[in-house]
């Protein structure tokens, strides 16, 4: 990959960028999911046979399964679930099928299928638009989950998994869809599956960030910095598999960790990094490891009572100073 | 008339029925692990659908899953080794008994969640027709999957985009001990076809001649572009929902069962019929012999065979395997 030309789009641009050219350069990869005829209709995918671009009715169920069968035949389908809450519904396909057959079937098939969904978080659309479904699918073998927080991480990470040979899930973050920057234009541009990425060095304190809580974390580190407090960001870009060689790597340079995520806190992401930093990673550590996280309880939708609730650059900042 | 594939449908039918006396034979002598659940009873539905289908068109199916594979020609050995957890077995000690899943005969997975394997084969239909092959897939199911929703999603996918898939009901008229009378306000699966526009049809499924005659023309109007056919073959299992389960209460009628055993036992029927039209005795005793050897020679197979290494159970996770950890076991 040349260090090369770029161009400043849009976190969402990233993504519909990515399959746009994943289309164009493999006549195998396929788009199923609601709502999707539009682009189609509007020409944003060019010449693509209209075949290969399915607006399913409401059956996230049979439509996610249909994906698997075909996955398993040949083809390499783009799921789009939409709202993370509605991944629920297409548990079936994705935990009982595309998780488990390459395992039962002792290896006779592969299963190549991306299931995409976004979660909206902070934006008054209650419990049942607000979910971050990604720690029970950690919690289930087989199955590759990334988050990106970036978007050139949202374009070089959907493309990997388009051409990943397993079921990869992506969660992308909704309030990041307008966050620009530079993307590489290189169309074979990826962002590898299980790297994290050192966003911020520092020294005193690793603040480790999932997902969207990157924004915060950063904004949280500047905020130190002024007090004299080195702050390193490690954003883990991939949830499954982990790079826990690059958690272990910050804790050697701080001792301190501060994990932050907007997830609920029981069996969450920030758990399952504590366990593995408290098992492997003990004598590194110069304090207590700390979760900022959201509580175990359903989003409500009113505001006021809402956005308290979340990891803030406040409170990770508020984390990683107690510390020290 | 004799009909040319009267012989091969006759040996696999014979094939089903032997392999699954010899497995219950096992069970009875402990070399089993886990559940088992036996096709007798439903040969002539299977093998009646799959001698209407190509060794490249896709097939997906149930927990019971030892007939289909048969049905569709895979090769015993791989399958009985399968059953006793072998690492010869057809997946590698990996599926067993309810996920005899054999790619090489056209087999996308056998599936112990009810309707499972619908979506499945929905989806290599619609794979058949984005890459523009002929290829149809048949799903095998039973009447307690058409009250699962995945059912009902799928068959209407399968209709608005006239997908080559063969919906194919075997309607042995209980989920497990739950009578279909009682969990279906239709008693014909193959009227729900009409809510989604697709064409239903109900078999004889002990009459091998009348579930392929259903079969081939449901393939033909799959391969033709025109789309899904619902096809409820109403059979009969002649066991318990699983070998070796015996059910306190009785959910069925004893005399129900003795009347199926002896008057549409679909193997003696099909025996009948062939030699109605001409089949000689002893050709069909030669294949009767065939089938027998056939099955011997996979039990042998599957005793010979060794037990897979435990350090093995960590293989076949990702087809791209990451940089993953290995995780500790619980040492011995």
């Amino acid at each position: 990959m040349s260090q090369q030309e770029t161009q400043r789009i849009t976190y969402l641009d990233a993504l519909g960028l990515a399959q746009r050219e994943e289309m164009a350069r493999d006549a195998r990869v396929i788009m199923i999911g609601e709502d999707i005829s539009l682009y189609a209709a509007g020409g944003a995918y060019g010449d693509v046979d209209s075949k290969r671009i399915r607006s399913a009715p409401i059956s996230e169920n049979g439509f996610a399964g249909m994906a698997v069968g075909a996955a398993m035949t040949g083809l390499r389908p783009i799921v789009d679930l939409t709202i993370a809450s509605f991944v629920y519904l297409a548990s079936d396909p994705i935990i009982n099928q595309a998780a488990k057959l390459r395992y039962m079937t002792g290896g006779q098939v592969t299963v190549p299928v991306v299931f995409r969904a976004s979660m909206w978080h902070n934006q008054a659309n209650a419990a049942q638009h607000s979910d971050r479904p990604y720690p029970m699918f950690m919690n289930q073998p087989g199955l590759k989950v990334v988050v990106p927080a970036t978007p050139s991480d949202a374009k070089g990470l959907l493309k990997a998994a388009i051409r990943d040979d397993d079921p990869v899930l992506v969660f992308e973050d909704n309030d990041l869809w307008a966050m620009r920057e530079e993307v590489p234009t290189d169309p074979d541009f990826i962002v590898p599956i299980g790297k994290a990425a050192v966003r911020r060095e520092g020294t005193d304190v690793t603040i480790v960030s999932v997902a969207g809580c990157l924004k915060p974390s950063l904004a949280a580190a500047k905020d130190l910095e002024a007090d004299g407090i080195s702050v390193e960001v490690l954003d883990l870009r991939t949830l499954v598999p982990m790079d826990v060689d690059a958690i272990m790597e910050s804790l050697g340079k701080t001792g301190r960790i501060v994990i932050a995520d907007y997830a609920h806190r029981t069996c969450g992401a920030a758990a399952e990094i504590a366990a593995i930093v408290a098992e492997e990673g003990f004598k590194l550590l110069k304090a207590p490891i700390r979760r900022v996280v959201t509580p175990d309880i359903p989003i409500p939708f009113s505001p006021p009572l809402e956005k308290p609730l979340y990891p803030s650059r406040a409170s990770i900042g508020a984390a990683a100073r107690s510390l020290l | 008339m004799k009909n040319d594939i009267d012989g091969e449908a006759y040996l696999r039918m014979c094939k089903i029925r032997g392999f699954e006396e010899a497995v219950t034979q096992l069970i009875t002598e402990g070399e089993v692990a886990g559940a088992c659940h036996s096709s007798v009873g439903q040969e002539a539905a299977i093998v009646g659908a799959c001698m209407a289908l190509r060794n490249d068109d896709y097939m997906s199916g149930t927990h019971r899953s030892h007939g289909h594979p048969i049905g569709k020609g895979a090769e015993l050995k791989p399958l009985m080794a399968e059953i006793l957890g072998k690492a010869t077995g057809v997946c590698r000690g990996r599926g067993g008994s309810m996920h005899l899943t054999d790619t090489s005969i056209g087999s996308i997975g056998e599936s112990a969640i009810v309707g499972g394997g619908i979506p499945l084969a929905t989806g290599a239909a619609l794979s058949a027709q984005v890459r523009g092959t002929d290829q149809v897939a048949l799903t095998f199911f039973g009447d307690g999957a058409v009250n699962e929703g995945a059912f009902h999603e799928s068959i209407n996918m399968a209709a608005i985009w006239k997908l080559p898939v063969i919906f194919f009901c075997e309607n042995n008229h209980y989920a497990a001990v739950t009578p279909a009378v009682t969990t279906h306000g239709q008693p014909d699966v193959a009227r729900r076809g009409d809510g989604y526009g697709v064409p239903g049809v109900i078999v004889d499924g002990q009459d091998f001649d009348a579930v392929y005659a259903a079969t081939v023309e449901a393939v033909a109007r799959a391969r033709r572009g025109d789309g899904p056919t619902l096809i409820e073959a109403k059979t009969y299992r002649f066991d318990e929902h699983c070998v070796g389960l015996f059910i306190n209460g009785a959910y069925r009628p004893k005399e129900e069962i003795a009347r199926y055993k002896t008057e549409r036992d679909p193997v003696v029927l099909f025996r009948q019929a062939l030699r109605s039209r001409g089949h000689e005795e002893a050709a069909l005793a030669e294949i009767e012999a065939q089938a027998a050897r056939l099955v011997d020679d996979a039990v042998a197979f599957a005793k010979d065979s060794p037990l897979p290494e435990p350090a093995e159970a960590f293989d076949f996770v990702f087809a791209s395997p990451i940089a993953t950890r290995k995780q500790g076991v619980v040492p011995a």
